[in-house]
């Protein structure tokens, strides 16, 4: 059992939770998961370290509400109790040798990774640019996180609500067309986000690492689930990523194999629905 | 006076049709009496040659005689004292290929049903036995298993009923590898395995659950902790692919993730949040024991069509005869020499045919085996909505390149000496880690090896 020590509420639909797993604090680095199960009856879910503390032993998870676990999950209080959480899973960020200028670009909840991401990049002595994306102002979260760590932050929203108006990709084009010369970007956030971002930095050969949530079980190498494309050859999320070189990935694919179980999903939403009304 | 049947006692079954459609035990067991009759089969023979067919060395003809005379609990402490996963065994493992086929009475007629008796010896026990196995004496020493399944759990019975403090660390929420997430609940029922693995606990063996060994701990850092020697029971990993056209597809998966979110997560029952796709028409692809699982899983899920498409003809088929048997009972489809060729998919990406090419035996190469050769122009479209690879998998990588001074062959698989010991000083290896899939009575005799090769190591030191 691992106990939730702190849980803050981000935004009316995403969810800050410091978890107590000293073993997995200890190893944790930048780009790694977790799993965890809420209950019994629960499905296995991967989710970012979004940070941790070595010395607390704890690690902080941020998380969208979107489907029955994560409701699940953010129904257990502070203080309350998850049932497994395994990690740290993945292999950590790997930046290209010699990166001095890096852009993270977060879309929305993807924020929640990009910030580890720049807070690392940043300590280490890298100049980060942050750009992070919103639908609208209600949703900004980690405003302040990301301004004490990092060197430029860039906020846009799409309805022009806070920051600038406009895509993540229009801020990032307006930073190379001003002459910003990146080693790296690391784009993280919706996978259409995270294809258009790579569609972009591609002409301009800029090294764009994207970190992928595909379905997933075990999280070991043992499932398959969590296979995507890349380079034309299969890799696995869980193993070999989840960050790869966003150049080679093959999203289309992707987006299509993370719906497997959208129509599912959405019928049983519909019967607990029911179900409440009776 | 033996028993001179020619055939062994029939085994009570759920009907076929009834079966099909629920993921309760397939076959009933024996009763008392069945078990008895069974058992006044077996010749006693001096020579024991069903022993050698053990990779345990369970004491056949010892137990099965006291089966005989009634003396369960006497045949459970002479099974057990080799065997650590009785009820697993009498289950799981292909009896025609090890003891059964070694077996006198099998020259003429049908070989005595060891592993039938075995189940029967575990399963009378764990009904009746209330107290708890005696805690060993310690003696001080400290060892640590990687991987809680058939091959860690055995290793680790073995070494704490030497005395030693044994912890399996165990990446799943649960321990019992593969007999939790691979073989399903109609075959080898889960509070089956669960009983198995509390035997451990209260032997002393502490089970540490959703530690990865490679990411959270490395296999260095469990040796400054103060574990003198360790065993490496990873299991299988990777699942293969064929690497043709619209495996990517949605509807397409491998055995272990569709085993897993049924088996592992439950996802058959009510209540359960794991999705498991819905399926009309499924084609399994391979021949073995996860193939044969996967398919009789699918039709439980409430498939109309399943199929096995199998490249070579049935006689080569590495499943267990009892399985495939029972799947053609269930109503599984055998489409053997069929090969497939791609996989094709609707405007949605969802996989709606696979494309097979017919195939015939060739001359036999040089194994002796008569491989399939394709028989030109007899493509044709097998309608289906899921595809499951069962075509086998690679080991777990995350040890081996976690772990300096580990060495694996060219296949991933680990390096082990005669005593099952690795590249890495005091550092052992079994089960499908080192050989690649195979089955779970090998990985227990693996473990078992190790167990007393780690104990003569510990002891030199």
């Amino acid at each position: 059992m691992f106990q939730i020590v702190k849980k803050r509420e981000l935004n009316s639909s995403v969810t800050l939770m410091e978890i107590a797993a000293p073993y997995i604090a200890r190893k944790a680095m930048p780009g790694q998961f977790i799993i965890f199960r809420v209950d019994e009856m629960g499905e296995r879910v991967p989710l970012t370290i979004a940070d941790f503390d070595r010395e607390a032993g704890t690690i902080t998870i941020i998380f969208q509400i979107v489907g029955h676990s994560t409701e699940k999950l953010n129904a257990l209080p502070e203080g309350g109790y998850i049932s497994d959480v395994v990690g740290p899973l993945g292999v950590p960020t790997h930046l290209p040798e010699g990166a001095a200028r890096i852009c993270v670009i977060g879309g929305g909840v993807g924020c929640a990774i990009a910030y580890p991401q720049a807070k690392y990049l940043h300590a280490a002595g890298l100049q980060v640019d942050v750009i992070a994306g919103f639908r609208s102002k209600d949703i900004v979260i980690l405003e302040d996180e990301f301004r004490s760590h990092c060197s430029d932050l860039t906020i846009c929203t799409d309805d022009g609500s806070y920051g600038q108006q406009g895509f993540v990709t229009q801020a990032l084009q307006a930073k190379i067309d001003s002459g910003v010369k990146y080693d790296a970007v690391i784009a993280i956030g919706p996978v259409p986000m995270m294809k258009f971002v790579c569609a972009l930095t591609k002409p301009y050969e800029i090294p764009t690492l994207v970190s992928l949530n595909p379905i997933m079980v075990d999280g070991t190498g043992m499932c398959g689930g969590c296979r995507v494309t890349v380079d034309g050859k299969i890799r696995y999320a869980c193993v070999d990523g989840p960050d790869f070189d966003g150049h080679k990935v093959d999203f289309d694919e992707l987006m299509r194999r993370n719906g497997t179980y959208r129509e599912r999903e959405a019928s049983c939403r519909m019967l607990r629905a029911a179900d409440q009304i009776k | 006076m033996p028993n001179m049947a020619l055939n062994k006692v029939p085994v009570p079954e759920q009907d076929p049709k009834v079966r099909a459609r629920n993921f309760d035990e397939v076959t009933l067991g024996y009763t008392a009496a069945m078990a008895q009759e069974e058992a006044q089969r077996c010749l006693n023979c001096k020579h024991m040659p069903c022993v050698s067919g053990c990779p345990v060395g369970v004491r056949i003809p010892e137990f099965i005689s006291r089966v005989a005379e009634g003396e369960f609990e006497e045949a459970y402490a002479i099974i057990t004292s080799t065997n650590g996963l009785p009820a697993v065994c009498g289950r799981v493992c292909p009896q025609e290929r090890q003891c059964e086929s070694k077996c006198v009475r099998g020259i003429k007629g049908e070989p005595v049903g060891i592993g039938r008796l075995e189940r029967f010896v575990a399963d009378t026990h764990m009904a009746q036995a209330e107290e708890k196995p005696e805690m060993p004496v310690k003696n001080g020493h400290k060892a640590a298993i990687v991987g809680g399944g058939p091959a860690g759990l055995t290793c680790a019975a073995d070494l704490a009923k030497l005395g030693y403090d044994v912890t399996i660390f165990e990446a799943f929420h649960v321990a019992g590898g593969v007999l939790m997430y691979g073989i399903p609940e109609f075959r080898l029922p889960k509070d089956i395995v669960q009983k198995e693995v509390q035997n451990l606990r209260d032997l002393g063996v502490e089970i540490m659950t959703n530690m990865v060994i490679g990411k959270v701990l490395s296999v260095d850092e469990l040796m400054e902790q103060g574990y003198e020697s360790i065993f490496i029971g990873s299991g299988a990993g990777l699942p293969r692919f064929m690497g043709i056209e619209g495996e990517a597809l949605v509807g397409v998966c491998s055995a272990n993730e569709y085993l897993t979110r049924i088996n592992l997560m439950k996802g058959y029952k009510e209540g359960y949040d794991t999705p498991v796709l819905q399926s009309k028409s499924v084609a399994v692809v391979g021949g073995g024991n996860v193939a044969m699982d996967a398919a009789r899983s699918a039709l439980r899920m409430g498939a109309e069509h399943v199929y096995i498409v199998y490249r070579r003809s049935e006689a080569e088929m590495p499943a267990r005869r009892e399985e495939v048997h029972h799947a053609k009972e269930e109503g599984v489809e055998f489409l053997t020499l069929n090969n497939p060729v791609k996989i094709l998919g609707d405007e949605n990406g969802r996989a709606k045919a696979m494309v097979c090419r017919k195939m015939e035996l060739g001359e036999p190469d040089a194994s002796g085996r008569r491989s399939p050769v394709e028989v030109e122009g007899s493509d044709y479209e097998l309608a289906v909505d899921t595809v499951i690879m069962a075509i086998g998998t690679s080991p777990n990588p995350l040890i081996r390149t976690t772990t300096a001074g580990l060495e694996a062959n060219n296949r991933g698989c680990l390096i082990v000496d005669e005593n099952m010991m690795t590249t890495k000083d005091g550092v052992y290896a079994g089960g499908d880690a080192v050989t690649g899939a195979a089955t779970v009575i090998l990985a227990m005799g693996a473990g078992k090896a190790a167990a007393k090769a780690m104990d003569a190591y510990m002891q030199g030191r």
